[in-house]
């Protein structure tokens, strides 16, 4: 399975979940896992998706998520889940 | 499965500690150019390089991308060009040619710099040797890309005293070659002892001949993020400390490994070694200056100063070794004056001398770096300033080195300005009393008697 992750910071606002679950369904990404937190108004979630679906090319997807994020008004990064699993686990 | 605390504190140290990957350097061989026809082993060297390296800088930019951490710089290492050059070039002038040609092939295929103008000459010199190094000066004011180093010594050979002296002129001409803008081309020259085959970063790197046809090493970075961990630490005693800094040289470490992995694997290219060194740059918080006062020191250059680099540098090693399976290079802390702000610092407030620097040096890599001198500095101080440094190196059976930057018509108290990731440096005062009879001498210093292991 070729695992990414998606993190999501910046102001909370309506829909942001919402405009990031379309984008994927419409790109075949499957959701694997969702947590989120909200701190003094500030929305942070992250995402574990399985990308292996995807017809896009990976950096299509980053690059198409950035745009997202600006649109929404909040940071949206997409990387491969290696560097987190390399950084944190033996 | 991962979980957000992880995922939030690797992107806090990408996006505010600067944690990054200092560099991807490719090692290409050049034995198989050699020719004794100048125009032809010019046209195989630029054959050869643009070939093996077409695609690294799209392919470093590709793998920063997917996994969303940067990677400052694409570079290239060769054989040292003194071999390579050996059977065509009978002057110095012919050397200058090859280094026309690997500025062009660097600039073709978008590395930032190309490493290997080298001579290795830790116990004689050849005359291709003293060519290529009589070379140097010329050969570094008329590229912009090539960077050069000369190997004067080894535990096991003993210091070459005629190529030292030889280097202190060297030096000076090439300042006075690009006197023009601050003596720039001395920050592309490194004189080492105890040079090794594996190293990636500049300006010292070049590819040895003890290495495959090509291979990808790696040099980390991160001293911003060891610094961030260190702010949790305070007031505590040395064991947290040092628990400390090995967990964060281990996940720093890591993102190496992952990268250098990814790019052999894409590249095709066997994968050589990670430098487990931690590189300053200019920028705000990217400093290991601002470690070392982290842990407690005023300013660097303090009491205590050499007794913390050591620890700082023993921890990263600790931590980074388990991290990798293939540690080589340089691997320990860098002290480039001009590099790191926190340096830049001690020195204008008068906390760091080049003395201090010195024994700074028995500890940690890689020697006096990126220092700026007076202009008027004699050729015979700085060969003394070099075997100083040399004998360290020789004695302590580790590599050390010289970039030193005689910046011309500048003296104590001005600022010589390099810029990019170079950066700018106060001119330090250097000790005014001659060497000249001592460097004069000609000849070699013996192996120390440690070097007799068989």
């Amino acid at each position: 399975m070729n695992k990414a992750i998606i993190t999501v910071v910046g102001k909370d606002t309506v829909g942001i979940i919402a405009r990031v679950c379309t984008y994927l369904a419409e790109n075949h990404v499957n959701i694997l896992d969702i947590s989120q937190t909200i701190v003094q108004e500030y929305f942070n979630m992250m995402m574990i998706v399985d990308v292996n679906g995807a017809e896009k090319p990976f950096e299509g997807m980053v690059g198409d998520l950035e745009k997202l994020g600006e649109d929404i008004g909040v940071r949206i990064h997409c990387q491969r889940e290696e560097i987190f699993t390399a950084m944190h686990r033996i | 499965m991962i979980n957000i605390f992880e995922v939030n504190e690797t992107n806090q140290m990408i996006e505010r500690e600067n944690l990054d990957v200092r560099t991807i350097t490719m090692g290409i061989s050049l034995l198989e150019c050699c020719d004794s026809d100048l125009d032809a082993l010019n046209e195989k060297i630029y054959r050869r390089i643009t070939a093996q390296a077409k695609d690294l800088v799209a392919t470093g930019e590709a793998i920063a991308r997917d996994f969303g951490v940067p990677i400052v710089n694409k570079r290239i290492s060769v054989t040292p060009i003194a071999l390579i050059g050996g059977c065509a070039c009978k002057k110095p002038e012919d050397f200058v040619t090859i280094a026309k040609t690997l500025d062009r092939a660097a600039n073709d295929v978008g590395v930032n710099f190309i490493g290997g103008y080298s001579a290795l000459v830790s116990k004689g010199m050849t005359q291709a040797d003293e060519n290529l190094i009589r070379s140097i000066p010329q050969a570094l004011a008329a590229t912009e890309k090539v960077c050069s180093s000369v190997n004067v010594g080894s535990t096991k050979t003993g210091l070459n005293m005629d190529a030292v002296r030889l280097m202190g002129e060297i030096v000076k001409e090439t300042a006075e070659a690009t006197k023009e803008r601050d003596s720039l081309g001395c920050a592309k020259l490194v004189i080492f002892c105890n040079a090794p085959d594996d190293n990636p970063f500049m300006a010292g790197a070049f590819h040895g001949v003890t290495e495959a046809d090509a291979i990808i090493n790696v040099g980390v970075s991160g001293p911003g993020v060891v610094k961030e961990a260190l702010k949790a630490a305070r007031g505590q005693n040395f064991e947290v400390l040092c628990e400390t800094i090995k967990k964060t040289a281990f996940k720093i470490t890591r993102v190496g490994q992952l990268v250098a992995q990814e790019a052999s694997k894409r590249l095709g290219v066997p994968f050589g070694i990670i430098d487990l060194s931690l590189a300053p740059t200019p920028a705000i918080g990217d400093s290991v200056a601002e470690i070392l006062e982290e842990i407690g020191l005023e300013k660097v250059g303090a009491p205590g100063t050499t007794a913390a680099l050591a620890m700082l540098n023993d921890q990263v090693k600790k931590g980074g070794v388990m991290a990798s399976s293939y540690v080589g290079g340089l691997s320990g802390a860098f002290i480039p004056v001009s590099e790191d702000q926190g340096m830049i610092d001690a020195v204008t407030v008068g906390a760091l001398s080049i003395e201090k620097l010195e024994a700074m040096t028995c500890v940690c890599s890689v020697g006096l770096d990126m220092i700026a001198i007076p202009g008027d500095t004699s050729a015979s101080t700085i060969a003394g300033i070099i075997a100083d440094e040399a004998a360290i190196g020789m004695v302590n059976q580790k590599t050390t080195a010289v970039r030193l930057i005689p910046v011309i018509g500048k003296g104590v108290g001005e600022t010589a300005e390099f810029g990019g990731l170079l950066g700018y440096a106060p001119v330090i005062p250097v000790n005014r009393y001659s060497c000249e009879g001592f460097v004069g001498r000609g000849g070699r210093i013996p192996a120390p008697i440690h070097s007799f292991k068989n």
